[in-house]
C-alpha cells in the first residue's frame, strides 16, 4: 500500500478535485436528465461553498453539520428560482440561470459580512478524500437505483415529449422542479466540501467560467447515463495535469497546454457525440443490435 | 353520460375554433367525432384532456368539472389520449413508453428502490408483465426491447394505444389512430377499439376513414367550423343533409350534382352499415382470444 500512499501524496489535489468535478457533473445530469439546460449550479455550489464557510468560522458548527446546511440553504433558494424560471425551456433556460449565477457572485461579492469580493480565508481544511469519494459512491448508488423507477421514467418522459407526458399524468411541474432543487443539493455539497479543502471561498470562482465547465463535464463524458458526467469530469480534471508531461516533447506549460486540451475536447465532441460513456455502451451495443428485431417496413 | 360537453367554446385570437359544443358520450360506447379539416375535433380532444381551458362551457367525467385540471390530473381520473401526429417518447423502447403509461399506477419511492424492498419489486414485476400483455394485444410484442422511433409508422400508432391503455383508462380519446393506416390495418384497429370496449372502455374516436367511423361508432358527432352540425347514430348522419352538405360543400349549380352524390352515399352507406354488425361481431370473439 505504499505506493498508493505516494502517489496519492503526489497527487492528492488532482484526485480531490476530480471527484468534486465528478459531484457536480451528476448535479448537472440531474437537470439534464429531465430535459431542463440549467447552468444554475454553479451559482448552487457557491451558495453551499459560502454558507458552509461561515458556519464553521462563525457558528462553529461540526464538519459533518455544514455541509447538509450549505447545501440545503442552495435547495431553499433554488424553490422560489425554479417555479418561475422552469416555465423557459431549452437555451432560455440556460440564459436566466446564466443570469442567476452572476446574480449569485455579484451578491456575495458586495455582501461584506462574508468578505467581499476577497471571499472567504483561512476555513479549516476539514475535508477528506474519502468525505468526497464517499459522497461520490452514495451518489453514483442512488442514481443507479434511480433507473426505472417511477421518477427516473417521469424525468426522462419529459426529456423526450413534455406535454406527451402530461397527459400520461406526470405532474411536470412537480419533477422538473425536484430535478432542479436535487441537483442545486448536490451542487451545495460540493461547493461545502470544496470550501473545506482549499481554505478559501473566492466569489469569483463561481462565475460564467465555473457554470459552463460543469456542463462540459456532462457533454464530453456523456448524458445518457450517469457515469458519463463522471468520465467527463475525469478526463478534465486529469487531461491539464497529464499534460504536463508532454513537457519533453517541447510543449510548454501555458498557452500550448490550453491549446492541447481544447483539441482534444473538440475531437472528443466530434468523434464522441454521445460522449466518453459511449466507449464503452455504444461498442457491445452495435453488436447486439444486429441480433435486435428490426421493424419491416409500413 | 360517461363524459358531457356543455356549450363549449375555445377561440384563438378571433378565430372561433370550438364553438358551444354539446354532446356526451355513454358508457362503453364507441362515440364517433368527424369532420371537415379544421372543424374542431383535435381542438376538442385537447380541451378534454386538459392540455388547453375552454373559454366558456363546462366538461365533465363522471359528474366530475375537469374542464379547470391540469392534464396530469385528468389523466389520474381515468383519461388518456393518443395524439395525431404521434407523440411517443422516440429514445425509450416500446415497453418503457408502456411503463410511462402506468405511471399513476406506480407506487414506489425513491428510498423504497434504495433498500430494494420487496413490495416495490413486486409491483414492478407486475406492471412489467402487464405491459408486455398490453404490447401483445397491440401487436407489437416482439418489438418490445425497439427504440419507439425505430418501429413502423403502424406500429408506433398502435405502441400510442398500448401506452394510454397502461393507465388502465375509462375513457380513450383516439386522435386519427389510423391515419396513414392501409385498409387491412385499419380494419384491425378497428377490431382492437371494439374489443377494448368489451371490456369495458369508453372511446371517442376522431378520424377521417368515414369507413372505419362507420363501422365502429355506436354514436357519432359531426363538427363543422366549431359547430356540432349532426349526432347521431351511423346511419341517422350519413343521411344528414347538412353532413353531406358540409363534406361536399352547397353551390346552387351544383345542386344536382349534390342530390346525386346524395343518393350514391344513401346507397353506400347503405351498404357500410348493413354488414357492420354483423363485421363488428364476428372478429370480436377472436380478438379476445388474442389479447389473452
Amino acid at each position: 500500500m505504499g505506493w498508493l500512499q505516494e502517489f496519492y501524496n503526489q497527487n492528492s489535489s488532482t484526485i480531490n478535485f476530480f471527484g468534486l468535478n465528478a459531484i457536480l457533473g451528476l448535479s448537472i445530469y440531474l437537470t439534464l436528465a429531465a430535459g431542463l439546460l440549467s447552468l444554475a449550479n454553479a451559482g448552487f455550489m457557491a451558495i453551499g461553498a459560502y454558507v458552509s464557510a461561515l458556519l464553521t468560522i462563525h457558528g462553529h458548527w461540526p464538519f459533518w453539520a455544514v455541509l447538509p446546511g450549505g447545501a440545503l440553504v442552495a435547495a431553499l433558494v433554488a424553490v422560489p428560482l425554479g417555479l418561475p424560471v422552469l416555465r423557459l425551456r431549452g437555451v432560455f433556460l440556460a440564459i436566466a440561470t446564466i443570469g442567476f449565477g452572476e446574480v449569485v457572485r455579484l451578491f456575495f461579492i458586495n455582501w461584506d459580512y462574508a468578505g467581499g469580493a476577497l471571499g472567504i480565508n483561512g476555513i479549516p481544511q476539514q475535508t477528506r478524500w474519502y468525505h468526497i469519494f464517499g459522497l461520490l459512491l452514495v451518489l453514483l448508488y442512488c442514481f443507479w437505483r434511480l433507473r426505472g423507477s417511477r421518477t427516473g421514467f417521469a424525468w426522462e418522459a419529459i426529456r423526450e415529449d413534455e406535454s406527451a407526458a402530461r397527459t400520461m399524468g406526470v405532474n411536470t411541474t412537480f419533477y422538473k422542479l425536484l430535478a432542479f432543487v436535487l441537483g442545486a443539493f448536490i451542487a451545495g455539497l460540493a461547493g461545502g466540501l470544496q470550501a473545506h479543502l482549499r481554505f478559501i471561498v473566492d466569489p469569483n470562482d463561481y462565475g460564467f467560467g465555473e457554470a459552463v465547465d460543469i456542463l462540459v463535464f456532462a457533454v464530453v463524458g456523456g448524458m445518457n447515463i450517469f457515469v458519463g458526467p463522471v468520465l467527463g469530469a475525469g478526463l478534465i480534471t486529469v487531461l491539464p495535469e497529464a499534460l504536463r508531461h508532454l513537457r519533453s516533447f517541447g510543449i510548454q506549460p501555458g498557452p500550448d497546454r490550453t491549446l492541447v486540451s481544447g483539441v482534444v475536447l473538440l475531437l472528443v465532441i466530434l468523434f464522441l457525440p454521445r460522449g466518453l460513456v459511449s466507449l464503452f455502451t455504444e461498442a457491445p451495443r452495435s453488436w447486439a443490435r444486429r441480433e435486435e428485431p428490426v421493424a419491416p417496413p409500413a | 353520460m360517461l363524459l358531457q360537453l356543455d356549450a363549449v367554446g375555445k377561440a384563438f385570437g378571433g378565430v372561433s375554433a370550438v364553438d358551444g359544443v354539446s354532446f356526451g358520450v355513454a358508457q362503453g360506447q364507441v362515440h364517433g367525432l368527424i369532420g371537415p379539416n379544421g372543424a374542431g375535433k383535435t381542438t376538442l380532444i385537447n380541451l378534454i384532456s386538459g392540455l388547453m381551458r375552454p373559454d366558456r362551457g363546462a366538461i365533465c367525467f363522471d359528474g366530475q368539472r375537469i374542464d379547470r385540471l391540469p392534464p396530469y390530473r385528468v389523466a389520474a381520473l381515468g383519461i388518456r389520449r393518443t395524439y395525431q401526429n404521434i407523440r411517443l417518447f422516440p429514445a425509450m423502447t416500446a415497453r418503457e413508453n408502456v411503463t410511462v403509461g402506468q405511471h399513476t399506477r406506480r407506487t414506489d419511492t425513491l428510498l423504497e428502490r434504495l433498500w430494494f424492498s420487496p413490495r416495490v419489486a413486486a409491483e414492478e414485476r407486475r406492471l412489467r408483465d402487464e405491459a408486455l400483455r398490453l404490447l401483445a394485444r397491440v401487436d407489437v410484442s416482439d418489438l418490445a426491447e425497439v427504440r419507439a422511433s425505430n418501429l413502423s409508422y403502424g406500429d408506433q400508432r398502435r405502441l400510442e394505444i398500448a401506452r394510454a391503455l397502461g393507465s388502465e383508462p375509462r375513457l380513450l380519446l383516439l386522435d386519427e389512430p389510423a391515419a396513414g393506416m392501409n385498409g387491412t390495418e385499419a380494419r384491425a384497429l378497428g377490431r382492437l377499439v371494439r374489443s377494448l370496449v368489451g371490456d369495458g372502455l369508453t372511446v371517442l374516436l376522431v378520424e377521417h376513414n368515414v369507413r372505419l367511423v362507420m363501422e365502429v361508432c355506436d354514436g357519432i358527432t359531426v363538427l363543422d367550423f366549431g359547430r356540432v352540425i349532426a349526432d347521431g347514430t351511423p346511419a341517422e348522419v350519413s343521411r344528414d343533409e347538412a353532413v353531406i352538405a358540409a363534406y361536399l360543400g352547397t353551390d346552387d349549380d351544383q345542386a344536382a350534382d349534390v342530390q346525386e352524390t346524395i343518393a350514391t352515399l344513401e346507397t353506400a352507406a347503405g351498404s357500410l352499415i348493413e354488414p357492420a354488425p354483423a363485421q363488428g361481431e364476428a372478429p370480436r370473439p377472436g380478438a379476445e382470444t388474442e389479447a389473452r
